[in-house]
C-alpha cells in the first residue's frame, strides 16, 4: 500500500509539519483517494532535523522510499502524485529541490538500534507499535525467563549508562535486584537538559512504547512493582505522547501489576542528577545529596531504586530480541553497542545519528554531517569539553573522549566553526552552570559565578597572567569540592579549552582593552 | 562487630559503628571547621568545609555525612584541603555582604570564627555586593539576607525540631534565598510559633533578636541556653 510518512516530532512541527500533514490529507481528498488507498502516517523523527518538515514516501509499487525535506504545504499535491506514480515526471520535477539523498552517508552509515522504530512507528498508536513488535520482549521475559536471566543478558551485552556516566547497566540492575527483600522501584531519567542534546526527546516523541517496554523489562528484572518516568516540562509533546502511551498500555492490560507513572519536573537542569531527580519525584526541592548511599541501595522513598536514562532503557528490547552477543559485537573496547548523537552547530546536516561505538568523530561530523572548516567538536554538554579538529580521528568511546579531557556525555555533539573564540564558549557553559546551580553547596553556587566573571575578562581581552592562574586554581577547587556532578563538571569546558586552545587565553592577557 | 578502627591524621582510634567521620574527628580532638552542620539536625554536606581525604576514595568526602568504615585512613589537614577551605570561606565572604563592624553577631559569629581558623586574612575573589533585603516584619526577630550564607540550619531547625517548616530555600544558584512561608513577610506566616530556634541555629547574624544591637549577641550555645534552652 502506498504510504506517506510525516515526521511529527518537535523539530519538524516547528518547521511547519502540521500544516504539511493537513495539506497532504486535503490533496489526498482532491485526488478522490481513501485513506486505505494512500495512508498518511504520522511518525517520529526522520533524522535530518535541519531540513524539516520531512516526509518519506513509500511508493505503491513497493519501490524504494524517497525522502523530501523542507517541503511547503503547496507541494502536497506533488507528493501525493509521486507516491502513487513514482515516475510521474511533473511531480518529480516540482519536488526536485526538496529531494533528500537517502543514500548519503548521513543515512547510510547509521545503525539504528535505539532509533529503529523512529520514522516507522506511529507514536500515538499502540496497535501500530504492537505491529512493529513492541512489548513482544516484555511478554517473552514474563513467559519464559527468570529475572536473573534477563539481567545476565544485559550484563553480557556490555550496555553502559547512556546518560553520560557510563556505569555498566547490568551491574546496576544486579545491585538493585540483590538488595534485601522488600519493595524496590525503577525510574527512567528523561530529564534531558544538556544544551545541544535532543536524543531522548526524539525517542520520547517518536517511539514512546519502546521506552515503556524497556522500563517494564527493567522492573521485571529487578523485581519492582512501581516505576516512574521523570520528564521535564519543556517537552510538552513528549509528555503528551508518553501520557497517551501509558493510558493505552493500561487499557490493554499489558502492565500486569506493574504501576508506571509520569512525573513532570519544572525544568531544572540539576534534576537530571539522580539524587536531585529522586528528591523532586518525592515532592521536595530538587537538590542533590551526597552519595553513598547510592540510589541502588537507598533511593526513592528510601527504597532500592534503579535509575536509567531513556536511551539505555530503549536499547533493552532490541538487545533481548537480537541477543546480547549481537549487541556486544557492535562497538569497541569497553564501549559496546551504538550511541545516538544529536548533531548540531556549524554543519549542513543537523539531526539525529545513531552509530556504533568506535566510529570516529570525523566520520560523524565530516562524512555524515558534511561539516568543513571545523575548529572543534563540543561533546558532553556543560560538563564535557571540546575536541580540536586535529584529533577528530579519535574513535567515539567513553574512555577515549575522557582521555582527551571531554566526555561522551548524553550525546549532544555541537560542531564549532573556525573563528569561534574558545574563552567565549567556556563562558557560555559557565554561565549555564551558574544559572542552573541549585545553590546548595558553596563551590558550585559561588564558585561558578567567580569563574564566569574571570572568563568575562578573557572574553573582553582584559585577562592577566594572574587571572589565568586564579581560573585554574578556582576551577580545580570547584571540581574537587562540589557536592554533585553539576559543580564537579562545571569547570570541564574551561580545562578542556585551556588544554587545547591555551594560546587563545594567553592572547587575551596583557593586551589593551578591546 | 562492636567497634571500627580508623586512622585520622596518623592517629589510630576506635569508634562504634554508625559514627560519622566528623564525630570521629572530634573524638580525636581534630577541629574540623563546619558551618552547615549543627548537632541535633540532619547533616546536609552543603558548606564543604569539613571535606576530608579518605585513602582509596576517588573524591573528597564531607565528614559530616561520611560514615566510618573499618580501616579507613583519613587525612584532614593537607595543603590542598587547607587551600580549598580558605577558598570556600572566601567565596562566602565575596558572595554576601558581610560587614563585621556593624553586625549584631560580631564576636559571636561562626563565619568569623571559621575565617580566623582557616587563616582567611583577605579576599582575593571578586566581591559581588548583591542587593539583598532585610525582613523585620516579625514582632521579635528579623532576617538580614545580606548576612545569610544559606547553610539551611534555620530551615532544618524549624522543620525537624519545631515541626513548623516556616523556612525553605527558593530560587537557584546565586539567586537562592531563604524564604518564610510562601515567600511572604515573616511576620505574616501563621505557622511561625516564634520559638526562636532558627535564630539560635543561625551561625551568622542573618537571623537575630530585635532587641540585640551591634555586637550584643551571645555566642551559641550560650545564647540558646540563655534565651530558650532549645538547641544543644
Amino acid at each position: 500500500m502506498a504510504q506517506i510518512r510525516c515526521c511529527t516530532a518537535s523539530g519538524c512541527r516547528a518547521a511547519g509539519g502540521d500544516a504539511l500533514q493537513q495539506a497532504l490529507q486535503q490533496a489526498r481528498g482532491h485526488q478522490g483517494l481513501s485513506p486505505a488507498a494512500l495512508s498518511i502516517k504520522a511518525v517520529g523523527c526522520l533524522r535530518l532535523c535541519g531540513r524539516g518538515p520531512l516526509v518519506a514516501l513509500d511508493p505503491a509499487d513497493g519501490g524504494c522510499q524517497k525522502l523530501y525535506g523542507a517541503v511547503p504545504p503547496a507541494s502536497a499535491l506533488a507528493l501525493v502524485q509521486l507516491t502513487l506514480a513514482p515516475h510521474a515526471p511533473g511531480a518529480a520535477a516540482a519536488l526536485a529541490a526538496h529531494a533528500v539523498d537517502g543514500d548519503h552517508p548521513f543515512f547510510a552509515l547509521q545503525q539504528p538500534v535505539v532509533l529503529e522504530g523512529l520514522g516507522r512507528v506511529d507514536p500515538e498508536s499502540i496497535d501500530d507499535a504492537l505491529a512493529h513488535g513492541a512489548y513482544s520482549q516484555l511478554q517473552r521475559c514474563r513467559a519464559e525467563a527468570r529475572p536473573e536471566q534477563v539481567r545476565a543478558c544485559i550484563r553480557r551485552s556490555g550496555l553502559r549508562g547512556r546518560g553520560g556516566a557510563g556505569y555498566p547497566t547490568g551491574l546496576k540492575w544486579d545491585t538493585v535486584a540483590l538488595q534485601p527483600p522488600g519493595p524496590r522501584l525503577v525510574v527512567c531519567n528523561a530529564d534531558e537538559g544538556d544544551p545541544g542534546a535532543f536524543m531522548d526527546r526524539a525517542v520520547l516523541e517518536g517511539d514512546p512504547h519502546r521506552l515503556l517496554e524497556g522500563l517494564a523489562i527493567a522492573a521485571f528484572a529487578v523485581g519492582a512493582e512501581l516505576g516512574y518516568v521523570y520528564l521535564r516540562a519543556e517537552y510538552p509533546l513528549a509528555i503528551a505522547r508518553l501520557r497517551r502511551a501509558l493510558r493505552q498500555l493500561r487499557q490493554r492490560g499489558l502492565l500486569q501489576g506493574l504501576d508506571l507513572q509520569l512525573r513532570v519536573g519544572a525544568g531544572a537542569y540539576v534534576c537530571g542528577e539522580e539524587t536531585a531527580l529522586l528528591a523532586s519525584i518525592a515532592g521536595g526541592r530538587g537538590t542533590p545529596r551526597q552519595r553513598p548511599p547510592y540510589p541502588a541501595q537507598q533511593g526513592l522513598f528510601g527504597r532500592p531504586t534503579l535509575i536509567n536514562n531513556v536511551e539505555t532503557l530503549a536499547a533493552v528490547p532490541a538487545i533481548l530480541r537480537r541477543g546480547a552477543d549481537w549487541y556486544a559485537a557492535l562497538g569497541t573496547g569497553r564501549s559496546r553497542g551504538t550511541k545516538v548523537f544529536s548533531l548540531s552547530g556549524a554543519l549542513p546536516h543537523t539531526g539525529l545519528v545513531e552509530v556504533p561505538m568506535g566510529t570516529s568523530l570525523r566520520t560523524v561530523v565530516e562524512t555524515m554531517g558534511g561539516a568543513s572548516g571545523v575548529k572543534a567538536v563540543q561533546t558532553g554538554g556543560p560538563a564535557g569539553g571540546c575536541i580540536p579538529s586535529a584529533l577528530l580521528d579519535t574513535p567515539i568511546a567513553y574512555e577515549t573522549l575522557a582521555e582527551l579531557g571531554s566526555m561522551l556525555g548524553s550525546g549532544g555533539m555541537v560542531v564549532l566553526p573556525e573563528g569561534l573564540p574558545m574563552p567565549q564558549l567556556a563562558r557560555y557553559f559557565m554561565g549555564f552552570c551558574a544559572a542552573e546551580s541549585c545553590g546548595k553547596c558553596v563551590p558550585c553556587r559561588a564558585g561558578t559565578v567567580q569563574l564566569a566573571q574571570l572568563l568575562d575578562r578573557f572574553c573582553a581581552g582584559r585577562g592577566s597572567a594572574g587571572d589565568l592562574q586564579q581560573l585554574e586554581q578556582l576551577g580545580r577547587m570547584v571540581q574537587a569540592t562540589s557536592l554533585c556532578g553539576l559543580g564537579q563538571g562545571a569547570p570541564n569546558p574551561v580545562f578542556s579549552t585551556l588544554r587545547h586552545f591555551r594560546h587563545e587565553y594567553e592572547a587575551a592577557c596583557g593586551g589593551a582593552p578591546r | 562487630m562492636t567497634a571500627l578502627t580508623l586512622t585520622i591524621d596518623g592517629e589510630l582510634l576506635a569508634v562504634p559503628p554508625g559514627t560519622t567521620l566528623l564525630q570521629a574527628c572530634r573524638q580525636e580532638g581534630v577541629a574540623l571547621p563546619t558551618l552547615c552542620h549543627l548537632d541535633g539536625l540532619q547533616p546536609v554536606g552543603a558548606c564543604r568545609l569539613c571535606l576530608v581525604e579518605v585513602e582509596g576514595a576517588g573524591r573528597l568526602m564531607a565528614a559530616c555525612l561520611g560514615l566510618v568504615a573499618e580501616g579507613m585512613v583519613v587525612r584532614t589537614d593537607t595543603p590542598q584541603l587547607r587551600a580549598f577551605r580558605r577558598l570556600t570561606v572566601e567565596m562566602l565572604f565575596a558572595e554576601g555582604n558581610h560587614v563585621c563592624a556593624v553586625c549584631v553577631a560580631n564576636g559571636a559569629c561562626e563565619l568569623q570564627d571559621v575565617a580566623v581558623a582557616v587563616g582567611m586574612d583577605h579576599v582575593d575573589l571578586t566581591y559581588q555586593w548583591p542587593q539583598r533585603p532585610v525582613d523585620a516584619s516579625h514582632p521579635r526577630f528579623a532576617i538580614d539576607h545580606n548576612r545569610c550564607i544559606l547553610c539551611t540550619r534555620c530551615v532544618r531547625a524549624c522543620d525537624e525540631l519545631e515541626r513548623a517548616h516556616v523556612w525553605d530555600v527558593a530560587w537557584r544558584g546565586s539567586h537562592c534565598r531563604i524564604i518564610a512561608g510562601l515567600d511572604q513577610p515573616w511576620g505574616s506566616v501563621e505557622a511561625c510559633t516564634s520559638c526562636g530556634q532558627c535564630v539560635d541555629a543561625c551561625p551568622t547574624g542573618a537571623l537575630f533578636d530585635k532587641q540585640e544591637t551591634c555586637g550584643e549577641r551571645q555566642p551559641r550555645p550560650q545564647r540558646a541556653r540563655l534565651h530558650r534552652g532549645g538547641l544543644p
